[in-house]
């Protein structure tokens, strides 16, 4: 994480001063995107710039469901399988796509393309059901449409970072 | 639709998120206006005689909260947009955040001189993208323009807002739980006292008003407190964003003045119910809509909802709420036991664990409805989570074990027969079905 400290020390200017634990999470955020997940040396980095304990670090970590300690798949499909999206088919699609990708949810394929989970209510319910692919969303999908977007992704080049971005 | 509009007052184009279209709309004139020709508190006074109230959950009234701070008490204060927006059918900050994410940052360097804040933060939930790309692109642009920063339009004001992304936990939108989190420390809830207005962000008073809240801001010291009051019912002034999904013909964000009635935004703004199905159930304001207003989880039944006003005394003395403004509408047909098993695993995953009831709690209801939901129900099971839900009430740090036990109670309440035969016959009435049945 070393390389993006200088542009982490840039977000001090808006900030009130001598707080650097609000830096904990964009910074956990920006080692992500930048690694695809967040490694023990970015811990050690982490610890080592902000001089916090470790286990704050940790704690950090093990709350969000969005921080990852391990790379996902290149394509990261997130089905929101909430009360709106449910209620237009999210369940169908999820088994869907277990199917058709081979895999369970929670699973990545063997080749590293892909990676199937379930979120919670991505505030698009308008859109339902809705699926974030990596960081967009992709809403109002049908069956036919998850197909079409395998189609896509599998010949699209894959992102820098896995799950990351495009 | 009611013609009153305080946000959703301008064609939505390819470019109207961006300043120089929110200056052409008259953008910036309120900060203008409060920065040359108001104090501090009588930005606040006006917000207090605005009738303003919170559109986050519980209805609070924001000039009563801003009233706890005292911008002259010589320390540092603090103002935190909540737009972690993770209530499950909530989608109407994303509106403001991608269409008019200046309104936001107007309304935000208007109530930060009125609470004397010279740091701000927006918390943004981490899976949106292009909200927060809007967000922060909005941000750098009224930088560029000295909006924002020092000496704001040359008045000597200075005051910076920093966005901050969220990283997925819903209890995050629970105030003190985001404070925690930008903190960078463990995001547990707070206990309460002391308020957020005497020990909030880095132990500094802090006001959290969720984004709709601040947003309103700008529109109210343009054309005064009184205008706001003439639009909605005298105990629920103004409008509301209303996001509705479900089975309806046209889900998506609405701005409705307050009061309006619920059977025409039903049918005629949105559209009605698919294949023209009867209604079964609506959740007015999110699948908590009670979290913060206290015993009020319910779902609403079809006879019970046609004739109300969408008002917050209204669904308040119905049982309901409006509260974060997530309607859900639930078509006959469907299976409310399913609909509740999806409601409490949701629960039972996003409690943080601080409170045994919460975590305990949703773990045993989740474990009770999914053992129902297999036909494995006993016949003991219902009253079992009626004692559960029942003992989340008023026990817990925050509004999530009491919105798990009420959403339970409103369900069993209404629906206490649709349950009772999935436990008796080890199958659902309605074929499990939660998609709009086909007709
Ligand atoms: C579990 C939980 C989740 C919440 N999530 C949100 C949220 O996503 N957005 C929000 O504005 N308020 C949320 N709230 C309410 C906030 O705690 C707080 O009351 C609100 O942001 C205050 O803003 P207002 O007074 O402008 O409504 C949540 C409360 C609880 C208990
Ligand atoms: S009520 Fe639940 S989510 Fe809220 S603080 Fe207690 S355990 Fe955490
Ligand atoms: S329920 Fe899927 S986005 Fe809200």
């Amino acid at each position: 994480m070393k390389h993006l400290i200088p542009e982490l020390e840039a977000l001090k200017r808006r900030l009130p001063p001598h707080q650097d634990g609000v830096l904990v999470l964009p910074a956990l955020r920006r080692i992500q995107e930048d690694r695809g997940f967040i490694a023990d040396e970015d811990i050690d980095g982490l610890v080592e710039w902000l001089g916090i304990p470790r286990i704050q670090v940790e704690e950090v970590l093990s709350f969000y469901s969005m921080l990852r300690r391990a790379p996902v798949g290149a394509w990261h499909l997130q089905v929101c399988h909430n009360v709106s999206c449910s209620m237009h088919g999210a369940e169908r699609l999820l088994a869907h796509l277990e199917e058709r990708l081979g895999i369970a949810c929670g699973e990545t394929t063997a080749d590293g393309r892909f990676t199937l989970s379930t979120v919670e209510c991505l505030g698009a319910c308008g859109g339902a059901p809705v699926v974030r692919v990596n960081e967009a969303y992709r809403e109002a999908l049908s069956v036919e449409a998850v197909d079409a977007l395998l189609e896509e992704l599998a010949g699209a080049a894959p992102p820098d970072t896995p799950g990351g971005w495009v | 639709m009611t013609p009153a509009r305080v946000l959703m007052n301008f064609e939505v184009t390819a470019t109207s998120h961006t300043l120089e279209a929110y200056r052409a709309r008259g953008g910036y004139q309120a900060l203008e206006k409060a920065l040359r020709t108001l104090k501090p508190e009588d930005v606040t006074q006006m917000i207090m005689e605005s009738g303003l109230q919170g559109r986050g959950g519980a209805a609070f009234p924001a000039g009563r909260k801003w009233q706890g701070i005292d911008p002259y008490d010589g320390q540092p204060h603090y103002l935190v947009a909540n737009a972690d927006e993770g209530e499950p059918g909530t989608f109407k900050d994303r509106w403001v955040l991608e269409y008019s994410p200046h309104t936001l940052l107007e309304s935000m360097a208007i109530a930060a001189y009125s609470l004397g804040a010279r740091h701000n933060f927006i918390y943004i939930r981490g899976e949106y993208d292009l909200p927060y790309r809007r967000l922060a692109a909005a941000v750098e642009e009224a930088y560029g323009a000295g909006l924002l920063g020092e000496n704001i339009l040359g008045s000597g004001f200075a005051t910076d807002i920093f966005v901050f992304r969220g990283a997925g936990a819903y209890v995050c939108g629970e105030a003190s739980s985001l404070l925690g989190s930008i903190e960078g420390s463990r995001a547990y809830p707070r206990n309460r006292p002391p308020r957020m207005t005497v020990s909030g962000l880095f132990g500094r008073p802090t006001v959290v008003n969720n984004v709709e809240t601040l947003s309103t801001i700008a529109w109210i010291v343009d054309h005064g407190a009184a205008a706001f009051r003439a639009i909605g019912t005298p105990t629920s002034p103004g409008t509301r964003l209303l996001s509705v999904s479900g089975h309806v013909r046209r889900p998506g964000v609405y701005e409705v003045e307050l009061g309006y009635a619920w059977g025409r935004f039903l049918h005629e703004d949105c559209g009605g119910i698919p294949g023209d199905r009867p209604l079964k159930a609506v959740i007015p304001g999110g699948i908590s809509s009670q979290v913060l207003t206290g015993k009020d989880a319910k779902v609403l039944t079809a006879d019970e909802m046609e004739g109300l006003t969408l008002d917050h005394d209204v669904l308040r003395k119905a049982g309901s709420s409006l509260g974060s403004g997530g309607m859900i509408v639930i078509a006959e047909g469907t299976c409310m036991v399913r609909l509740l098993q999806i409601m409490l695993r949701f629960y039972h995953h996003e409690s943080c664990g601080q409170c045994t009831p919460c975590r305990e709690g949703t773990g045993w209801m989740h474990r009770i409805i999914d053992r129902i939901v297999a036909g494995d129900g006993r016949p003991e099971d219902l009253e079992r989570l009626y004692t559960i839900a029942r003992a989340n009430d008023g026990t817990t740090i925050c509004g999530l074990g009491d919105a798990a036990g009420y959403a339970t109670v409103a369900m069993l309440d209404n629906f206490g027969d649709e349950f009772a035969y999935f436990v008796e016959h080890k199958r659902s009435r309605h074929q499990g079905n939660i998609e709009c049945p086909a007709s």
